[in-house]
C-alpha cells in the first residue's frame, strides 16, 4: 500500500514537475501569467487519444507531432495575442493583470472548442497497460513511463537552460529583462522562445497524462492551478525548486486520496498552498523577494 | 449641497423609485430579466467596489455567489428568512478574511492565483460534505417568496452597495485605496496599513455577493454543487465590470446592461458555443475597451481629471 501510494505519487508529482517547469517558464521568462496553461495540457491529452483511437499512433510517438504543434501554437498565440500586451504595458504589474485577463477569455474559448468537439464525458484509452512486478507493489508499466519520459525531458530542459547558450539568455531574462537588452540579448525573442517552449511541455504532459489518468474538458483549470501552486512553492524560475515543490504536491495529493478521502486532494493542495503563503511566500528556495 | 449634487441625488432618488415599479408593469419573461440585470449590477459593481481601486483581479465571484445560494438550500427552511441572509453574509465574510489575510499581504498575483481556484476548492469540498455526511447530492430550495420580492430584495442591495461605494470614495479608506491602486510603495511609505484596507474592502465586496447569491437561491428551486458554483457566473461579472469600466462607481452597470441582453440571446440561440462567443467578447474587451465605456466617456470629454486610473491603464 505503502509503495503503491509512493510510485502513484513519484508519478503524479513528475507529472506536476514537468507542468511547473513550462509555466515557470511563461511567468517567469516572458512574464505571462497564463491561466489558459492547463487547456493546452487537455487539448494535448485529447490530441493523444484521438491519434492513438482513431489513427492507431502510439502516445510516444504521438509526442513527435503534438509537442511541435504545441510549440508552433504558443509562439503564435505570443506573438499575436500577448505581444499587443506587452508593448502597451507600463510595468510589470499593468502586464500582469492584462495577461491575466487574457488568458483567462482564451481559457473560456479553449474551454468552449474542447466541449464541442469532445463534450463533456470522462475520456481515456488503454495503451501499455500490463502491470509491472516491483518489491511490494503491482504498477500499470504506462505509469512508469510516463515518470521516466518525465525525468528524461526534465533533465534535458535543465541541461539545455544551464548548459546552451540561449538557455543562459533566457535565465537571464528571467533574472532582469532589462539588464539582459544591455549584454545583446533580444529579449523578446528570448521571451517568445521561453512561453512556446512551456507550451511545448505541457502539451507533452498533456500527453504523458493522458496515458494514465481519465480526463475530460474541463479539467484544464485544476492543472493550471496545482502548476501555479507548484511554481510558487518552488520559487519562481527556479526549476530545481519547481521538481521538488511538484514531488511534494505529488506524493501529498496520492497519500490524501490513499488514506483520508480521494473527494479531498484538491483541498489538501490548497491546504500546502496556504501554508506556503503564510510561511514562505518566495517559496522553497526563493530568494526573498517581495 | 452644490446644484449639481442635489440634481444628481434627485435623479438618483427617481430613478431608484421608476425601477422599484418595475414589477407592477412587467410580469414573466420582463421580470426575470429585470431581475438578472439587477443582479449582475449588484454582483459586477461590488466586484469593483475591491477589484477597480486596488487592481487587484479577483476570479473568485462566484465561490461566494454559491456559498450564499448553499446557505440558503441549508438554512432556508430552518429559519426565518433575514437571520439566514445574516449567516450567508457571516460565512461570506469569514472566508474573505481567510482569502484576504492569507493572499493580501502579498503582491497582486498570490491573490489571483487562490481566487482562480477557490470555486472549484470550495465546490469540492461542498460535494465531499454532501457525499459523506449528509449522504444527498444537490437541495431543493422552498422558500416561499415571489418574483417581484427578489427583485425588490436586489434593488435594495444595489441601492446598498452604490451607497457603500459612495461613503468610500469620500473617505480616508477610499483615498488610500487609490492610493494602493496607483503605486503600492508609495503606500507603505506615507504609512496606510495597505493590508488591513484591501481586506477591509474585499470582505465588504464579498458581502454583497454572498448575499446576492442568497437572495438569488429561490430562483433555481433545485441545486447541486455544479449549479451554484459555476466558474462562468466569475467569468461574466468580470466581463461586465471591465466593459463598463471598473474605476468608477458607476462603471459597471454600463456594462451590465448590453452583456446581460447578450448573454441572454446567446444562451437561447447558441447555447453550445455560448462559452466560445463569451471568451471572444471577453478578449476583444480587454484589447479593445482596456479602460471600460467609463473610459471612453472620459476620453469624449476629453476631462480626464487626475491620473489614469483603473485596471488597465
Amino acid at each position: 500500500m505503502l509503495t503503491d501510494a509512493l510510485i502513484a505519487g513519484l508519478t503524479l508529482g513528475g507529472m506536476y514537475a514537468l507542468l511547473a517547469m513550462g509555466l515557470t517558464l511563461q511567468y517567469g521568462v516572458a512574464r505571462i501569467m497564463n491561466l489558459s496553461y492547463g487547456e493546452l495540457l487537455v487539448s494535448g491529452a485529447f490530441a493523444a487519444h484521438w491519434l492513438f483511437t482513431v489513427a492507431g499512433i502510439a502516445p510516444l510517438a504521438a509526442l513527435l507531432l503534438v509537442v511541435p504543434a504545441a510549440f508552433a501554437l504558443s509562439w503564435l498565440i505570443y506573438r499575436v495575442l500577448l505581444t499587443p500586451l506587452v508593448r502597451r504595458a507600463p510595468n510589470r504589474e499593468a502586464l500582469e493583470v492584462d495577461t491575466i485577463l487574457a488568458t483567462f477569455g482564451l481559457l473560456f474559448v479553449v474551454q468552449g472548442v474542447l466541449l464541442v468537439m469532445f463534450g463533456g464525458a470522462y475520456y481515456s484509452y488503454s495503451f501499455f497497460a500490463v502491470p509491472v512486478h516491483l518489491p511490494g507493489a503491482t504498477v500499470a508499466a504506462n505509469r512508469l513511463l510516463a515518470l521516466g519520459f518525465a525525468v528524461v525531458v526534465g533533465a534535458l530542459l535543465y541541461l539545455g537552460l544551464t548548459r546552451t547558450r540561449l538557455g543562459t539568455a533566457i535565465r537571464a531574462v528571467a533574472v532582469d529583462p532589462v539588464a539582459a537588452q544591455l549584454v545583446a540579448i533580444d529579449v523578446r525573442v528570448a521571451a517568445a522562445f521561453a512561453f512556446a517552449l512551456g507550451g511545448g511541455l505541457v502539451a507533452c504532459g498533456g500527453v504523458l497524462v493522458s496515458m494514465f489518468l481519465t480526463f475530460n474538458a474541463n479539467l484544464g483549470v485544476v492543472f493550471t492551478m496545482k502548476a501555479l501552486i507548484v511554481v510558487i512553492m518552488g520559487g519562481v524560475g527556479n526549476l530545481l525548486g519547481a521538481l521538488i515543490a511538484g514531488l511534494i504536491l505529488g506524493l501529498t495529493e496520492t497519500f490524501v486520496a490513499t488514506w483520508i478521502d480521494p473527494g479531498l486532494t484538491l483541498a489538501a493542495t490548497y491546504a500546502i498552498f496556504l501554508v506556503t503563503l503564510l510561511v514562505r511566500p518566495q517559496g522553497l528556495f526563493g530568494i526573498g523577494r517581495r | 449641497m452644490t446644484p449639481r449634487r442635489l440634481i444628481v441625488s434627485a435623479a438618483a432618488v427617481v430613478a431608484v423609485g421608476l425601477l422599484a415599479c418595475v414589477p407592477l408593469v412587467f410580469g414573466g419573461y420582463g421580470l426575470s430579466l429585470a431581475i438578472n440585470l439587477m443582479s449582475y449590477t449588484v454582483l459586477a459593481t461590488a466586484w469593483a467596489l475591491f477589484s477597480g481601486p486596488t487592481r487587484y483581479v479577483s476570479l473568485a465571484t462566484v465561490a461566494f455567489f454559491g456559498i450564499g445560494a448553499y446557505t440558503v438550500a441549508v438554512f432556508g427552511e430552518v429559519f426565518a428568512w433575514p437571520v439566514v441572509l445574516v449567516i450567508a453574509l457571516a460565512i461570506g465574510v469569514v472566508l474573505a478574511l481567510i482569502v484576504g489575510l492569507s493572499t493580501l499581504r502579498l503582491s497582486g498575483v498570490y491573490f489571483v492565483i487562490f481566487t482562480f481556484g477557490l470555486a472549484e476548492l470550495v465546490r469540492q469540498l461542498v460535494t465531499w460534505y454532501e457525499v459523506n455526511v449528509t449522504r444527498t447530492l444537490g437541495r431543493y430550495v422552498f422558500i416561499d417568496v415571489t418574483t417581484a420580492q427578489i427583485y425588490w430584495q436586489l434593488l435594495a442591495l444595489a441601492v446598498l452597495v452604490f451607497i457603500a461605494g459612495i461613503l468610500i470614495r469620500r473617505s480616508r479608506l477610499g483615498l488610500a485605496l487609490r492610493v494602493i491602486g496607483d503605486d503600492e510603495t508609495v503606500a507603505r511609505h506615507v504609512g496606510i496599513d495597505t493590508t488591513r484596507a484591501k481586506v477591509t474592502l474585499f470582505a465588504l465586496s464579498a458581502a454583497f455577493i454572498t448575499v446576492t447569491g442568497a437572495v438569488m437561491a429561490p430562483r433555481w428551486t433545485y441545486i447541486d454543487p455544479a449549479i451554484a458554483f459555476n466558474a462562468t457566473v466569475s467569468f461574466q461579472v468580470l466581463i461586465m465590470a471591465l466593459l463598463g469600466g471598473a474605476h468608477r462607481l458607476y462603471g459597471p452597470v454600463l456594462g451590465v446592461v448590453p452583456l446581460a441582453l447578450l448573454f441572454e440571446v446567446l444562451t437561447a440561440n447558441f447555447p453550445n458555443h455560448f462559452s466560445i462567443l463569451v471568451g471572444a467578447a471577453f478578449m476583444l474587451v480587454v484589447y479593445a475597451v482596456p479602460r471600460g465605456v467609463a473610459g471612453l466617456i472620459e476620453e469624449g470629454r476629453g476631462s480626464l481629471r487626475g491620473p489614469r486610473r483603473g485596471l488597465s491603464t
